[in-house]
């Protein structure tokens, strides 16, 4: 029997519902830590509903769920902190700059700001957004907002990533210099030899197959 | 400085700072207080107010330009994802309570730094009773920025919060402002202020704000659950 310790995602019987619709429903699954799962499925079996409720950004309805050795929803702020969540939005203040917007996420964290200077100096290079962090962020374009949201969601260096459909808006040169900050466990810039769990919704089976260790496919109301 | 305060900080300082740079609650709050004020002159035909009649013009018009400003207090975090990057952060919730709050208690210290030499100017003769008054407006805003901070927090996620806002607001805002026109009346009066139990509405602008700054701290964790 593996060692739980080692073990970073376990849903067993995992549902989810909005009102009387169910959008998730018995979703088991154990990855371990430091693995790489896709999650694939159409539109509306519930991949974002997943990813929001292993950010604890949602409470199951049903079932139970353990994500870093912590019960959801009872330990959920356990974790805080310790999860790196990128969605549809890409939640960033439109009235900042992409710069603005990065210190204030990393004192949101509590990273000292030397510290967060040089996480944010060195990921926007990463990103080719150095020269352009000081533009607001509601002049950007969709796949610049993105990229910002992509060091956001990395800085406070989270052992588990939560990625929706990362590469979109992105351009080639963007899903290439990404890889850094949310590429797969050898990939990683930052991750400095610690397990780091990457779980990515997307849309290209065949990538993800490629990329992943583990595939977890959801069709419309259940797991497959 | 432990993580809460820098949390605090960072969020009292993100919001000034895009205050400062959209100007998007400030000066709609201050336009309408002072075109209040012009309609005020002008409908009673007064160029002079003193007692309850002034009391209830200054009150009146900050209150509903305070609703101006509650409305809008956590909006970025609705609209840009805020809640849901907060939600993430290992900051205890209730520090998004005390930061709002905190704003919008600077927002009504502006306002009022403003509009009440305006009202001074437009209504009073005797304005030494402006001084003592400090002390009503900052215990009544504390009042109005915890409750209004609580109140827009439950509004917010719906598509009628603007009208939310104010049918939640109002109906528990009657003690604070019967305690603050109250306070003010007597030190409003022509002949000069007088502090006829200033001390008693002093104490239950006190008792009102420690009520709704310990019930907004309590109840916000549960507020930010999905």
């Amino acid at each position: 029997m593996a060692d739980r310790s080692d073990i970073a995602i376990s849903l067993r019987g995992l549902g989810r519902d909005y009102g009387d619709r169910a959008a998730l429903a018995g979703v088991d699954l154990e990855l371990p830590r430091g693995a790489s799962l896709a999650v694939l499925g159409p539109n509306g079996s519930g991949k974002s509903t997943l990813l929001r409720v292993l950010a604890t950004l949602l409470r199951p309805s049903r079932g139970e769920v353990e994500v870093l050795g912590r019960g959801l929803p009872g330990e959920s702020w356990k974790l805080r902190g310790e999860i790196g969540y990128l969605g549809h939005e890409p939640l960033l203040y439109e009235d900042l700059t992409g710069r603005e917007n990065l210190r204030f996420q990393a004192r949101l964290y509590g990273i000292d700001d030397d510290e967060a200077a040089a996480r944010i100096e060195s990921d926007l290079d990463l990103l080719g957004m150095r020269r352009r962090g000081d533009y607001r962020v509601s002049d950007y374009s969709a796949g610049m907002k993105q990229r910002i949201a992509i060091c956001r969601a990395v800085l406070h260096r989270p052992a588990l990533l939560l990625l929706d459909e990362p590469d979109s808006n992105l351009d080639p040169e963007g899903r290439e210099a990404a890889r850094a900050l949310i590429g797969g466990p050898e990939e990683l810039a930052w991750a400095t030899g610690r397990p780091v769990t990457r779980v990515a919704v997307s849309h290209e089976p065949e990538k993800a197959r490629a990329e992943a260790d583990r595939v977890l496919e959801l069709r419309i109301g259940a797991a497959a | 400085m432990t993580p809460s305060r820098r949390a605090f900080a960072a969020i009292v300082g993100k919001d000034l700072r895009t205050e400062l740079r959209t100007m998007r609650s400030l000066p709609a709050m201050v336009l309408f207080a002072v075109t209040t004020f012009i309609i005020f002159r002008f409908g009673l035909d007064r160029t002079a107010l003193s007692g309850s009649l002034a009391s209830g013009v200054v009150w009146t018009t900050l209150l509903f330009a305070a609703v101006l400003g509650i409305n809008r207090i956590f909006l970025p975090e609705r609209e840009e994802g805020g809640f849901d990057a907060f939600r993430l952060a290992p900051v205890d919730r209730p520090v998004l309570f005390a930061a709002k709050a905190t704003v919008l208690f600077l927002y009504l210290l502006v306002l009022e730094l403003i509009v009440v030499p305006v009202f001074a100017v437009f209504f009073l003769q005797e304005w030494s009773g402006l001084v003592p008054l400090v002390v009503i407006l900052a215990a009544t805003n504390l009042g109005f920025a915890a409750l209004g901070t609580l109140i827009s927090s439950m509004a917010v996620n719906s598509r009628a919060r603007d009208l939310l806002v104010p049918l939640l607001l109002l109906p528990l805002v009657v003690p604070l402002m019967i305690a603050a026109t109250s306070a003010t009346a007597p030190l409003l009066e022509a002949a000069g202020p007088s502090y006829d139990k200033f001390g008693t509405w002093l104490l239950v602008l006190g008792l009102y704000d420690g009520i709704f700054c310990l019930v907004g701290y309590a109840v916000f964790d549960f507020l930010l659950e999905d």
